[in-house]
């Protein structure tokens, strides 16, 4: 370990010892849970307790026959594609604009903006239940997507605006210069250049919509039932080994959005020390 | 094409120059703005809108306006400091008559019941047993032989205080207050306060949270900030992956684990340390290790920022001025973190205080934080009022510490620039 060179005394060795110690343990915290529920989905048996009697993809089978599950995955996937692209629209453009702005108001409109994260979920779901119910958007796809796509469009305009920041803004002077129209030079010269925010942004913008459950918990008829919340009415009737193989699938598109996501990040990386 | 047809503008119309970029630059940033423009009108339909709508229902009160109207006006003039007179009581009579003709009694007695436990039965026998408006003049003598409460005070002033357009009456409950007969404000009797309990118990569970999240992050953000990059890349995918992982699986994955016959019980047993389950789950133990698993991503990300932000030349200057370690950390170390620690226990906590679904799912009864009681009052049993009123308070607490959350990190950026 290259630290232990500048560890000299036998204290400070120690405090290293302990630190290393103290977060393994903390690491184990944290992804014990996540890998001790994976292999019960496999579990041939029907009680949630180790040793597995035996492996069968029952479960999994159990999963993918039933209607409920299935119809849940579907609309998971519908209201997330959805607000994703609904988010990604409006976020970029206010990114875009923001970037530009110039005003003492920057910043009350940029807290207005990014503060459906931090507003309690609850008071976001009683407030749209209360404003969406006369008008008929309970109970309706495009109620939830207009919902979902609120609580995701700020993390769009925050990594766009990252992306935005380290972007040489005198690309843009010398397309113009060079007689593009602004149209012209955004799609040839700044898309491409954004191009890995906006994945990331998209990517953010559909794991909030695709983890998002007390929105969906007021807000869904039983047509509109996502993934979590299926996982969550299953968790409080009882869990059965199905919920664990939805949890591993759901897990899986985790993972799967992580890898996406860093590896736009090394791609930047590379990018920018190439460049 | 703009920039051309300006430069040919410029010989024949001699608008100076300093004007002319001022111009450009005006409508440089009203064009920003309308790119900024669709995303504000549509969070003002999907998000500030209906939270204002909520803030709203917090103190409107049109219920008994609507289904009593001439007993509302009549006691617009009353001053509450003995019975109402006759005209109060004609007009009840008939406001009565009306509602019950109307089928809209039930909306008043509920919205009164709130007010004056029992208000409800009062309000429904009355309806039942007032078969016609009564005569002239005997309103007040028919409606007390009905029900004796028409002789007390309190029942008046009950309707009075409910007569709205707007009431402090759901804020008052919401922080176990309310009004007594002659107006005053005093505290709610003890069998119906149970709010303030409800707030400092989440507050408690979140303070109670983010220390946990601060004392096991801590030494995993040193970890990361020390190792040299490849290093610390790979262990944070240990912290990225179940920040990226679904709630619901998170907090399934620990019912597994915890339940009486989970992993946890059936290790400890295996190893001899119990012979009974322990009881881990359902409980505030359940909750708090849940909502510690969750959180802890949020602290240990700004921490490692923060640290990460360190030169370790600073220690190796304390080392070579003689300082022992722990004076090191103490001194030069510690400090200097203080950023990162406000910033990832400010949102630990403002996170923590709203959490809804792991309370609902891992914890018992005597676990149920605020917002479960906001949910129970919009889904469950209608009280619209007091769900806002429970709401507004959570907000109101939430926006502050996101002030501070927003001073804090944006010192932090400040500082984090000048060092680099």
């Amino acid at each position: 370990m290259s630290d232990n060179a500048s560890l000299r005394t036998p204290s400070q060795r120690i405090a290293w010892t302990a630190t290393i110690a103290v977060s393994t343990l903390v690491f184990i915290f944290l992804i014990a849970p996540i890998l001790a529920i994976m292999p019960l989905s496999f579990s041939s048996g029907s009680y949630l307790t180790y040793p597995l009697p035996g492996l069968s993809l029952r479960w999994y089978d159990d999963f993918i026959n039933s209607p409920r599950w299935m119809n849940a995955l579907k609309n998971s996937m519908i209201i997330g594609v959805a607000s994703t692209a609904l988010s990604m629209v409006l976020g970029t453009l206010a990114a875009l604009g923001l970037a530009q702005w110039k005003s003492r108001f920057k910043p009350l409109v940029l807290a207005f903006v990014l503060s459906p994260v931090v507003v309690p979920g609850v008071i976001t779901a009683v407030g749209l239940y209360f404003f969406f119910a006369p008008i008929g958007l309970t109970g309706s796809y495009l109620g939830l997507i207009l919902a979902h796509t609120a609580l995701a469009t700020p993390f769009v305009v925050i990594t766009v605006g990252a992306t935005l920041q380290s972007f040489d803004t005198n690309l843009a002077r010398a397309a113009a210069s060079l007689g593009a129209s602004p149209i012209y030079a955004f799609r040839r010269v700044i898309l491409p250049l954004i191009l890995p925010g906006l994945a990331s942004g998209a990517l953010f913008a559909f794991a909030t919509s695709f983890d998002e459950v007390v929105i969906v918990l007021f807000m869904a008829g039983p047509e509109q039932r996502t993934l979590p919340r299926e996982m969550f009415s299953g968790i409080r009737e009882n869990i059965s080994p199905t919920i664990t193989a939805a949890a591993v699938i759901l897990t899986t598109v985790s993972v799967i959005l992580l890898a996406t996501l860093e590896g736009l990040r090394r791609r930047n990386e590379r990018l920018k020390a190439g460049g | 094409m703009t920039t051309s047809s300006l430069t040919g503008a410029d010989a024949s119309t001699e608008v100076p120059l300093k004007r002319r970029l001022r111009r450009a630059e005006r409508a440089r940033q009203v064009k920003a703005l309308a790119l900024v423009l669709p995303l504000l009108l549509f969070l003002l339909f999907t998000f500030a809108g209906p939270i204002a709508g909520m803030l709203w229902r917090a103190v409107d009160d049109r219920e008994v306006r609507h289904v009593l109207p001439q007993t509302v006006a009549a006691l617009a003039s009353w001053d509450g400091k003995d019975l109402p007179n006759e005209d109060a009581f004609a007009a009840l009579a008939s406001d009565i008559v009306a509602a019950r003709a109307a089928g809209t009694i039930a909306i008043a007695a509920k919205r009164l019941n709130y007010a004056l436990n029992g208000f409800r039965t009062i309000l429904t026998s009355t309806a039942r047993n007032l078969k016609a408006a009564p005569e002239p003049g005997a309103a007040k003598e028919t409606l007390s032989k009905i029900n004796a409460a028409w002789r007390e005070r309190a029942t008046w002033t009950t309707i009075k205080d409910a007569g709205g357009p707007v009431t402090g009456y759901y804020l008052l409950s919401a922080l176990d207050l309310m009004r007594n007969v002659d107006g005053a404000i005093i505290a709610a009797p003890p069998d119906q306060a149970i709010y303030r309990e409800v707030f400092t118990r989440t507050f408690v569970i979140s303070l109670s949270v983010t220390v946990l999240c601060l004392l096991l992050g801590f030494p995993v953000a040193y970890l990361l900030a020390a190792l040299p990059p490849a290093r610390s890349n790979l262990l944070m995918i240990f912290v990225l992956l179940p920040f990226w992982t679904s709630l619901l699986v998170r907090t399934c994955a620990w019912i597994v684990l915890l339940q009486s016959n989970g992993v946890v019980n059936d290790s400890l047993h295996w190893l001899g340390i119990i012979d009974q389950p322990l009881r881990l789950i359902y409980n505030r133990f359940g909750v708090c290790v849940a909502m510690t698993h969750v959180l802890l991503p949020f602290m240990i990300l700004p921490l490692y920022s923060s640290m990460k932000a360190i030169s370790p030349a600073y220690m190796r200057a304390a080392a070579s001025l003689g300082a022992p370690p722990v004076t090191a950390f103490l001194r030069i170390y510690l400090p200097q973190t203080l950023p990162g620690i406000g910033a990832g226990s400010l949102l630990v906590f403002i996170l923590a205080l709203g959490y809804y679904i792991t309370p609902a799912l891992v914890g018992g009864a005597a676990d149920q934080m605020i917002s479960y009681f906001i949910a129970l009052y919009t889904t469950e049993t209608a009280n619209w009022g007091l769900a806002s009123a429970l709401g507004a308070v959570l907000l109101l607490a939430t926006l502050l510490l996101a002030l501070v959350y927003g001073k804090l990190v944006q010192g932090q950026q400040v500082t984090g620039g000048m060092k680099n």
